[in-house]
């Protein structure tokens, strides 16, 4: 794309945080590679993200420190950063720029990739309808997920948010092995601890060789955070549309991956957003969200659960909010489940999956499951108002309807909503636990039931208890107006 | 005379060119090697400041810029309808089969088949005056829409000298020679127009007639006339795209613009999907053959997302003058404003509120004034009308932020989308205590012409019980429910039954996801009726239990989605059966009293 070829300069003007100036520049392209000598002889890579004559901006990935404004020699590469890719890199991992970081060879490459992808072409893809079982009950029964789809974690600090994302990527790739599956996982400035649980949670199950990591990890260069996810991502684009493989990618975390940004955007003394975040924030973020999908005529699909800690727990953050506007949902820990000992401590009130409508039903899960999950999520959801209610007025102010659905909300959380590391539920069974909890409640509060459904499944053994139930709440309600 | 400059700085979707004195303002030009299109928004001295439409990755100082001549355009003419365009009209099907499953740049197309052939069947004669915006003839553009060829609207007024006979045409085809007084003047199928210039009218109406969308908050409680303006703000997940959908999908106008601004992919594609499969109720005929869609997904460049909004509108204008109503939603406009944010700040011009520039506000002013029922130039006489309903996204779900605060200031109807109701599954999550329609006295006439003279009357009555509810519930949270006497408690079952019978509305349920305005009228009815006969039976000495039991209310509250439009005399007979189990209690009632 440029017809420079590698033209060496050593006149640095400035270098400051990531940045650094280059002066003098005859021939430089704006997203070009450069390659960067220290006064020591270390090499390093940088991209230049503004260029006028004679001056470009060249950001540098590991860092500045170490860095001269005498000795430092750039080197301007023609390109964008690329990525080699060929089959050879399922079982590989990699560092946060894509080098080899298990000791092995770099892979050979069938071909290199612009690591910035482009945009897909909205007409070109197919829409995700392919429903994805990971055995987890909330997820296939609430939140159900689909190829191609992009579904981040909203967690906080110390939730265990890469312990379900991982048995998503065990359990997942169990069901429909005849199809090609592969995990691509990107540690975005994670702890070491937290990255060698997910490398064994692949191992163990067996998955590791369909898998490619990419690993930044806390204390490796914080720059390097822009080009993890854009390098993994790539990958998994290969995979999925030239080898035909339905990817998950897992991204974590992408509040590390901000905050670089942010860090660049300070540098450059751009005007900043909401809480110093610039305010392409959002636009950046899409750029790696977006390329999660499905295409015309491609076999393979790109599926993402990005994951994300919420500083403070708090969703209205720029990271979750602008996260939730460009993908298909999200999935939140809930702080107070997960003090309950619950895991998953799913809340899935604050959680969605706008797929969901098109990946499940009448031959793709089951006729019912779409009321079902809609009941589900109105029976809790009143639970929580009755508990909230019953924290001020007591146990007894509370009508005998209102009682029930205090216990629905125990029952959901205990017997649908919990369940072990390493348990696969079936659809069947999901659901079955679903039409336990409904069958709790009369029959006449299930108003988003179609009546045929509710003919097929609510457990009529339970009718007799469900009758004493609005006897009560009438007795009770009798009693105290009177 | 052409401007030729060249690039002197690139940062992002910004590029600095010099040589640029004779260019001007607003003009496009073609960047770089690969003649990327681009836009100038500043001339100081002979630099050009330009945005450019397409990604800038590998442009670098040096390379040529040119001008056009021409402000930013979009091609006006038949073809239009069932393409999906992006930011700046091309289309994204044909730019497929040049680049392949991404959008590749520099790609250069026609927004419309050039040679696709019309029937063209005229209805002007020779020696004919006609001027601006008058119908030359017209064409069958998709068998739901009659496509007028009218001459351009700045036009002087002139005598036809030469018309084609009819017959089938491609849009190159010049149908009509004007004499005016410059000249003779060939006239083609098709014209070009600026998009930042709204296109004119003879005069403008009020909005009087509601956009009916089978929506029933919308249509009942917050409706929005022909030619109004409408804004959803919400939260994520708060279900603004979803109500958009609908809106396009069964809103009673001739024609639909979408415009999926900074939005996601899928979005876009869901509607390609769903569109041509779905049946419009009134035509018979499939959603796509009235829809455009203007596609500028968030992975697009940002400087073309704040274009697509312009050429959205126009493309909207331009069938309004055929005399038809349009719709055009965008989704989100807050996109849009984060594009000229971005723009505004690499010109480094000095920031208002949340770094957003100073003329955010007029800028959403000129956009949303847009809409309207108007006349349109020329003739025959015509009436056509842009409604314009724009999504919000707050960051935060906060509603003081620039956008929402300020476009609120330029529409008449607000449908404030909740996340508290969102997370409780109560969709659409529209707050009925937080929305309001300016155009509820002026649409009220057509419901009493058109449905039924109690429409005002039935509206206003539920919707009291949901306002007495919400300072009801106040009381329930510190005190509880059984504080409460009978007749209060019965006000909150009835406004439970209004949310879940009436409000909330099941997009992805074959019946519910359009219900008409007879059937919204009856379920309203039928509620209240349920209020008035519940009232009279705890006069009676009636418990609240024998009522709020009785075995009616499951079938009420699921007419909404068991009773279809086709069966709507089922909700008479629900009626009827209604007052028949209270008439069956209170009689046992009063018996058991004696």
């Amino acid at each position: 794309m440029s017809d420079s070829i590698n033209i060496e300069y050593t006149k640095i003007a400035e270098i400051k945080g990531p940045l650094m100036i280059v002066d003098g520049i005859t021939q430089a392209s704006f997203d070009e590679l450069v390659e960067i000598e220290t006064p020591d002889g270390e090499r390093r890579l940088g991209r230049v993200l503004e260029v006028g004559y004679g001056k470009a901006i060249v950001q540098v990935f590991e860092g500045t420190t170490g860095l001269a404004i005498v000795g430092t020699k750039a080197k301007f590469t023609g390109k964008t950063m690329q990525m080699p890719v060929s089959p050879e890199v399922l079982g590989r991992v990699f560092d946060g720029l894509g080098r080899p970081n298990d000791g092995l060879p770099e892979p050979i490459a069938d071909k290199f990739l612009d690591v910035n992808g482009e945009p897909m072409n909205p007409e070109q893809r197919e829409y995700p309808t392919s429903f994805i079982q990971t055995g987890v009950s909330v997820i296939d029964g609430m939140l159900t997920l689909v190829r191609g789809q992009k579904l981040p974690i909203f967690s906080g600090s110390g939730m265990p948010h890469n312990i379900l994302a991982a048995q998503i990527a065990r359990q997942a790739s169990v069901v429909g092995t005849k199809e090609d599956f592969a995990v691509v996982f990107a540690a975005i400035g994670v702890q070491y601890s937290e990255a060698q649980y997910f490398k064994r949670s692949l191992e163990e199950s067996g998955a590791l060789r369909r898998s490619v990591l990419f690993l930044n990890l806390a204390d490796d260069p914080a720059i390097e955070r822009i080009i993890t996810p854009r390098v993994a991502l790539t990958v998994a684009e290969y995979l999925a549309f030239d080898l035909g493989m339905h990817v998950l990618a897992i991204l974590t975390d992408m509040t590390n991956y901000s905050e670089a940004l942010r860090e660049i955007s300070a540098a450059r003394e751009e005007v900043p957003g909401r809480k110093g975040y610039p305010g392409y924030l959002y636009t950046d973020l899409a750029n790696i969200y977006e390329r999660a999908g499905r295409l015309k005529g491609k076999n393979g699909s790109v599926t993402q659960v990005p994951i994300l800690s919420m500083p403070a727990d708090d969703i209205t953050h720029p990271i979750p909010d602008l996260t939730g506007y460009i993908t298909e949902g999200q999935m939140v820990l809930g702080r107070d489940l997960f003090r309950k000992g619950i895991y998953p401590s799913v809340n899935v009130l604050m959680s969605l999956s706008r797929l969901m409508k098109d990946g499940i039903g009448e031959g793709k899960t089951r006729s019912d499951h779409s009321e079902v999950a809609n009941q589900l999520y109105d029976a809790y959801s009143r639970s929580q108002e009755v508990r909230a209610l019953a924290e001020i007025v007591g146990r007894a102010g509370l009508t005998g309807i209102d009682l029930k659905y205090l216990d629905t909300g125990d029952m959901f959380e205990n017997n649908f909503l919990k369940q072990n590391l390493d348990e696969s539920r079936s659809l069947e069974e999901t659901l079955s636990r679903a039409w336990d909890i409904l069958s709790a409640l009369p029959e006449s509060e299930l108003t988003k039931i179609k009546d045929k459904h509710i003919k097929q499944y609510y457990r009529h053994q339970n009718q007799q208890q469900s009758n004493i139930g609005v006897a009560a709440a009438a007795s009770s309600s009798s009693s105290n107006s009177t | 005379m052409v401007a030729k400059g060249r690039i002197i700085w690139v940062s992002g979707p910004a590029v600095k060119a010099d040589g640029m004195s004779t260019v001007k303002m607003y003009e496009t030009v073609e960047v770089g090697n690969s003649k990327l299109v681009g836009e100038v928004i500043r001339l100081t001295g002979d630099t050009a400041f330009i945005q450019v439409y397409e990604s800038t990755s590998g442009l670098k100082p040096g390379e040529s810029v040119t001008g056009t001549g021409q402000p930013l355009s979009v091609l006006l003419g038949p073809g239009i309808i069932g393409k999906i365009y992006d930011g700046i009209q091309r289309p994204l099907g044909e730019i497929a089969q040049k680049s392949g499953s991404y959008i590749g740049r520099g790609v250069h197309t026609d927004p419309v088949d050039m040679k696709k052939k019309y029937h063209f069947q005229p209805v002007v004669r020779k020696n004919d005056g006609v001027g601006s915006g008058s119908v030359l003839g017209y064409v069958e553009e998709t068998p739901l829409l009659n496509h007028s060829i009218m001459v351009p609207p700045n036009f002087k007024n002139g005598t036809i000298v030469d018309v084609i006979s009819e017959g089938d045409y491609d849009i190159e085809q010049v149908v009509v020679t004007l004499e005016t007084s410059e000249g003779k003047i060939p006239l083609k199928m098709y014209h070009k127009w600026p998009v930042r210039k709204p296109r004119p009218y003879t005069e403008r109406y009020d909005p009087t007639v509601p956009l009916i969308t089978g929506q029933r908050v919308i249509d009942t409680y917050f409706p929005i006339a022909k030619g109004g303006t409408g804004a959803i703000p919400g939260g994520f997940g708060t279900g603004k795209t979803v109500t958009l959908h609908q809106i396009a999908k069964w809103a009673d106008s001739k024609v639909v613009v979408y415009i999926g601004c900074g939005e996601r992919g899928n979005e876009m594609t869901e509607v390609l999907v769903e569109f041509p499969h779905l049946i419009d109720p009134r035509s018979n005929r499939p959603l796509m053959e009235r829809t455009v869609l203007v596609a500028n997904t968030s992975n697009m460049p940002v400087a073309a997302r704040e274009a697509s909004i312009y050429t959205g509108v126009t493309l909207a204008e331009y069938y309004r003058d055929m005399g038809l109503d349009v719709v055009l939603v965008a989704d989100s406009t807050s996109r849009w404003a984060e594009a000229l944010r971005e723009m505004s700040g690499r010109l480094e011009e000095m920031p208002a509120e949340e770094g957003y520039p100073s003329y955010l506000a007029s800028r959403l002013a000129e956009f949303y004034e847009r809409a309207g029922r108007v006349k349109a130039l020329g003739s025959p006489n015509r009436t056509g009308s842009v409604t314009l309903v724009g999504a919000v996204s707050p960051s935060g779900a906060d509603f003081t932020e620039p956008v929402t605060t300020h476009t609120i200031r330029f529409i008449k109807t607000f449908w404030a989308l909740d996340t508290r109701l969102a997370y409780s599954r109560h969709y659409p999550s529209i707050n009925w205590m937080n929305s309001y329609s300016g155009y509820l006295e002026d649409v009220s006439k057509w419901w009493k012409e058109n449905v039924s003279s109690e429409w005002y009357d039935l509206r206003a009555y539920s919707y009291n019980l949901l306002q007495r509810e919400d300072t009801l519930k106040e009381i329930v949270r510190l005190l509880g429910p059984e504080s409460l006497p009978d007749e209060e408690k019965l006000i909150l079952e009835v406004a439970r039954m209004i949310k879940i019978g009436i409000l909330q509305q099941n997009s992805f349920d074959k019946v519910d996801t359009y219900s008409s305005p007879e059937k919204q009228l009856k379920l309203v009815k039928l509620i209240v009726n349920y209020h008035k006969e519940a009232q009279k039976a705890l006069k009676e000495g009636i418990t609240l239990a024998d009522i709020r039991t009785m075995p009616i209310i499951p079938s009420i509250l699921k007419a909404k989605f068991e009773i279809p439009d086709e069966d709507i005399a089922k909700l008479d007979q629900l009626d009827k059966q209604m007052h028949e189990q209270f008439d069956k209690i209170v009689h046992s009632g009063v018996k058991l009293i004696v």
